[in-house]
């Protein structure tokens, strides 16, 4: 089993507030990695440093056998980290096959092409179109992205993450703000994912949790108290204790 | 790609018109049209050049008329020295402008946001003091240019062929922006605008992208500064005035930002109203700007922005009776 | 350079062009001072900072013109630009705040046309001039110099005007609104503040600054149409150099280069006779002075984008 990320001791402090706390974590290649917490314990914070928008005070970051702790979001990306967004972060003005060719568009050569339109490039639009597919939002292709439903547009997000074929995926909350229903199609999709794909996923969703993850860390005060199989954190005193009033762990 | 659509008809009739006004000049004696017109036809080439930075890549630069100046005194200044040879001029217009742009675009695209505005702003301002303190070449009062710039088959100093040489100049940039604005290029710059973050967190390097579209915008501003001298038969530090750079964004503005047609639009609309207003009012100025301000409270979309969203909206409507009609059993 | 240091510079000319460059410093942070706080607060860009500037220099002169009291022209002057200030505000300047920068940028290029051609129109086109006070008319005496009083006194100004900001910004009750404002305005309105009452104070306390430094500026310039957007941009490249939205930044700033300017006038054309021939010295001089502040501006950036005292966001 190769390890595809490997956090050492990673630090993060915002004045008073230490919002990681030496956190050492790996993932397996192909595994789906479940970060759980109370609200506040650090975990949008732990996905930013991952991606590379924020930098940490101390500790490394390897990914895939090397070191990038000191490289840019841009540059993460192309070596196959993506990132979603909890808070959708997509071009409102272009439809919805636009973003997602766009995202191709990164990971496929230079962009100073100045002639040809880019939905007339099917290096680009054919990876765009399997993964608008990937993601279930495949008659919404041409819509304009300020028509889609709330639930649409995450499934936009994941579709955009999709597109270049990362190695790993770090998914924030991909179904905050979903119905039920909404969320059941999401969990097929990373389903569908699972194994093909290393996956980080940050989530509040318990059923989607337990139903999805190959391993769990839950995170409390930038510090994981408690890492193992989905069974093993059920059964763990400290993260009941961790929880108790804010959500109930499914038996 | 001609479709029945509002916008489609407007550009026609624009097109025409343009086309006729040297005949109109011509046959009603009027030449002021002829150089009135001419005049719209190069701020429009320059507002053209903004709207790709500003309009389509969301960089905010007050400072774009420094390139119209750059572009007026590489002519008068090669005219100076006896050189009114109008591709000599225009290959050392386009690298001077590139020059400038690099340098200036390389330190001003390092902040964004006011600290942008700012920066570009400061720039010009720094160039127009450097003009006025350049004596030799006129200073503060400017400087006449002897001689048009001949480019061989054609002359800049027949009006006729100013006119032509803009509006084809015009017409050129406008279907150059079309293509350019759904390619690669043109993508990439407005996903800059629209979440520059994401552009990022998809592994765009933005600013080389950014930069580029700056110094292109400028060569193409230069270009409408070259036609500028050439018109005017002067260039002067004033050629260089913030205002001129202020007047540039309302044009973009008003026309429709991110629109192909609407630097053209806004171009025409704003010089023909201060045409009106100063014919009314000594103190027009004084009714230009509140008037400004108004549109900025009201008019966002611009007025050809607001064509096209009639058009869209005549479109969904059609969509959906279409969509009714084929649900009929 | 050895023989330059000697031939042109005696102690007392170096003295008086760092006096001089103080000076200039003041009046700048007075400018960019109201010009930061509103961008840092309301995250409004207001170019028309500089006609505030320019009615609170009319509006002292013809006062001194009528009643041949400087103070009662400098008190027109302040209440002036201060109820300009207010009224720019409510009209314009509130609209705004929720919209982008472009949108605030258009607004106030367009009130900035409104009140030059308004300054045409009401005190002409000609310059009008200002005299000195007769109390601040003569020469000082500092350590053996002889400098202008009116221009020492500007510096008085200047730094009581810094010290005033600095205590009404950390040590009072206002300025902890006006801090606690920038960081997060709902809660402050949330909490019971009127914060349209606190951003048009705030609005009008930056103007007030603009008119006290066009009117000191009066009798040292002359006071005409478009005299505000020259000295505005300066203090724009100010406040990018001092980092924006930092009032500290921008003191410090307005000083560097309040002394660079100057300095840079008076003794940039003299050195490069030096190097160069008369002739090009002649003409290189007074262009590279006026483009040296944008030069250390462009030094800056380059090295920290953020300014030198950045202020610190979310």
């Amino acid at each position: 089993m190769t390890c595809m990320l490997q956090i050492r001791q990673l630090s993060k402090r915002y004045g008073g507030l230490l919002a990681t706390d030496q956190l050492s974590l790996s993932l397996a290649s192909g595994e789906l990695h479940a970060i759980i917490g109370p609200n506040g314990a650090g975990k949008t914070t732990l996905i930013g440093q991952l991606s590379g928008e924020v930098a940490p005070d101390s500790g490394a970051i390897e990914f895939d056998g090397q070191d990038i702790t000191a490289l840019l979001p841009a540059q993460r990306a192309l070596r196959g980290l993506a990132r979603s967004y909890q808070i959708t972060s997509v071009f409102p003005e272009f439809s919805v096959l636009e973003n997602v060719t766009l995202a191709m568009q990164a990971h496929r050569g230079h962009s100073f092409g100045f002639w040809t339109p880019m939905l007339a490039q099917p290096a680009l639009v054919e990876p765009a179109v399997r993964a608008i597919a990937q993601a279930g939002l495949s008659e919404r292709c041409t819509s304009k992205v300020s028509e889609l439903a709330h639930g649409e547009r995450r499934q936009l997000e994941l579709a955009m993450v999709l597109v270049a074929e990362p190695k790993l995926l770090l998914l924030d909350e991909p179904m905050a703000g979903m119905s039920h229903q909404e969320s059941g199609n999401v969990v097929r999709t990373l389903q569908g994912l699972k194994g093909r794909y290393t996956m980080l996923l940050v989530e509040h969703d318990m059923d989607a949790v337990f139903a999805l993850a190959d391993r769990i860390s839950v995170m409390v005060y930038g510090r994981i108290i408690a890492s193992g199989t989905p069974d093993d954190i059920r059964n763990n005193e400290e993260v009941k204790i961790a929880y108790l009033g804010e959500e109930a762990l499914p038996l | 790609m001609m479709r029945n659509t509002l916008t489609a008809w407007f550009v026609a009739l624009v097109v025409l018109m343009l086309l006729a006004v040297p005949a109109y000049a011509r046959l009603a004696n009027e030449p002021f049209a002829l150089t009135f017109v001419s005049r719209i036809l190069v701020f429009a080439l320059a507002a053209v050049s903004l709207n790709l930075i500003l309009g389509y890549g969301g960089m905010v630069s007050f400072g774009h008329a420094l390139y119209m100046g750059l572009g007026a005194y590489v002519v008068g200044i090669l005219a100076q020295h006896g050189v009114s040879n109008g591709w000599v001029q225009l290959a050392a217009t386009m690298a001077t402008c590139a020059l400038v742009g690099l340098l200036t675009g390389a330190i001003s695209l390092r902040t964004s946001g006011i600290a942008f505005i700012m920066i570009t702003l400061a720039f010009a301002q720094m160039f127009y003091y450097l003009f006025v303190s350049l004596k030799q070449y006129g200073g503060d009062d400017g400087l006449s240019i002897p001689a048009r710039s001949e480019f061989g088959l054609f002359s800049l100093a027949s009006p006729l062929a100013l006119y032509f040489t803009a509006l084809a100049l015009v017409l050129l940039s406008l279907a150059l922006t079309r293509r350019l604005v759904v390619a690669r290029f043109g993508m990439v710059l407005q996903g800059c605008r629209i979440n520059e973050r994401r552009m990022n967190a998809m592994g765009f390097p933005t600013f080389r992208y950014k930069l580029t579209a700056y110094v292109l915008s400028s060569m193409l501003c230069g270009l409408s500064g070259l036609l500028y001298a050439n018109l005017t038969g002067f260039t002067s530090p004033a050629y260089l005035a913030w205002t001129l750079s202020g007047e540039l964004i309302v044009m973009v503005v008003l026309g429709g930002m991110a629109t192909v047609f609407g630097p053209l639009v806004g171009a025409i609309t704003l010089l023909v109203s201060e045409e009106i207003l100063k014919a009314l009012t000594d103190h027009w100025m004084a009714v230009l700007g509140p008037l400004i301000v108004l549109v900025v409270l009201t008019a966002r979309r611009g007025l050809y922005g607001y064509l096209l969203d009639i058009d869209a909206w005549r479109a969904r409507r059609q969509r959906a009776a279409a969509n009714a009609t084929g649900e009929q059993p | 350079m050895l023989g330059f240091v000697a031939r042109a510079m005696t102690t007392s000319l170096f003295f008086i062009q760092i006096l001089n460059g103080l000076q200039l410093g003041v009046l700048l942070f007075m400018l960019s001072a109201g010009l930061t706080l509103v961008f840092g607060i309301m995250n409004f860009v207001n170019l028309a900072h500089g006609s505030l500037y320019m009615m609170g220099a009319y509006f002292a002169a013809s006062a001194y013109a009528k009643t041949d009291s400087f103070i009662l022209a400098a008190l027109v002057g302040i209440a002036g630009s201060a109820a300009l200030g207010f009224l720019v505000e409510r009209v314009v300047a509130s609209r705004l705040y929720a919209r982008d920068h472009l949108d605030q940028v258009l607004a106030t290029f367009g009130l900035i046309l409104f009140f030059n051609e308004i300054a045409r129109w009401v005190w002409g086109a000609s310059p009008v001039y200002m005299n000195v006070p007769p109390a601040l008319s003569g020469t000082i005496n500092l350590l053996g110099i002889s400098y202008s009083a009116y221009r020492f006194a500007i510096i008085v100004v200047g730094l009581l005007v810094a010290l005033g900001c600095y205590v009404l910004i950390n040590k009072t009750r206002v300025g902890m609104l006006i801090r606690a404002g920038s960081s997060n305005p709902t809660i402050v309105a949330a909490l019971g503040f009127n914060i349209k009452l606190l951003n048009a104070t705030i609005f009008a306390l930056g103007a007030a600054l603009a008119g006290v430094a066009g009117l000191m500026s009066g009798p040292i310039l002359s006071v005409q149409t478009g005299m505000g957007e020259p000295i505005l941009i300066t203090a724009m490249i100010v406040i990018v150099i001092g980092g924006i939205g930092s009032v500290r930044g921008a003191f410090y700033s307005a000083i560097i280069v309040g002394l660079i300017d100057t300095a840079g006038r008076a003794f940039l054309p003299m050195m490069l006779r030096e190097f160069l021939d008369r002739s090009t010295a002649q003409a290189a001089g007074p262009a590279l002075a006026s483009m040296l502040t944008c030069i250390f501006m462009a030094a800056v950036l380059a090295l920290k984008p953020a300014g030198l005292f950045p202020v610190k966001n979310q």
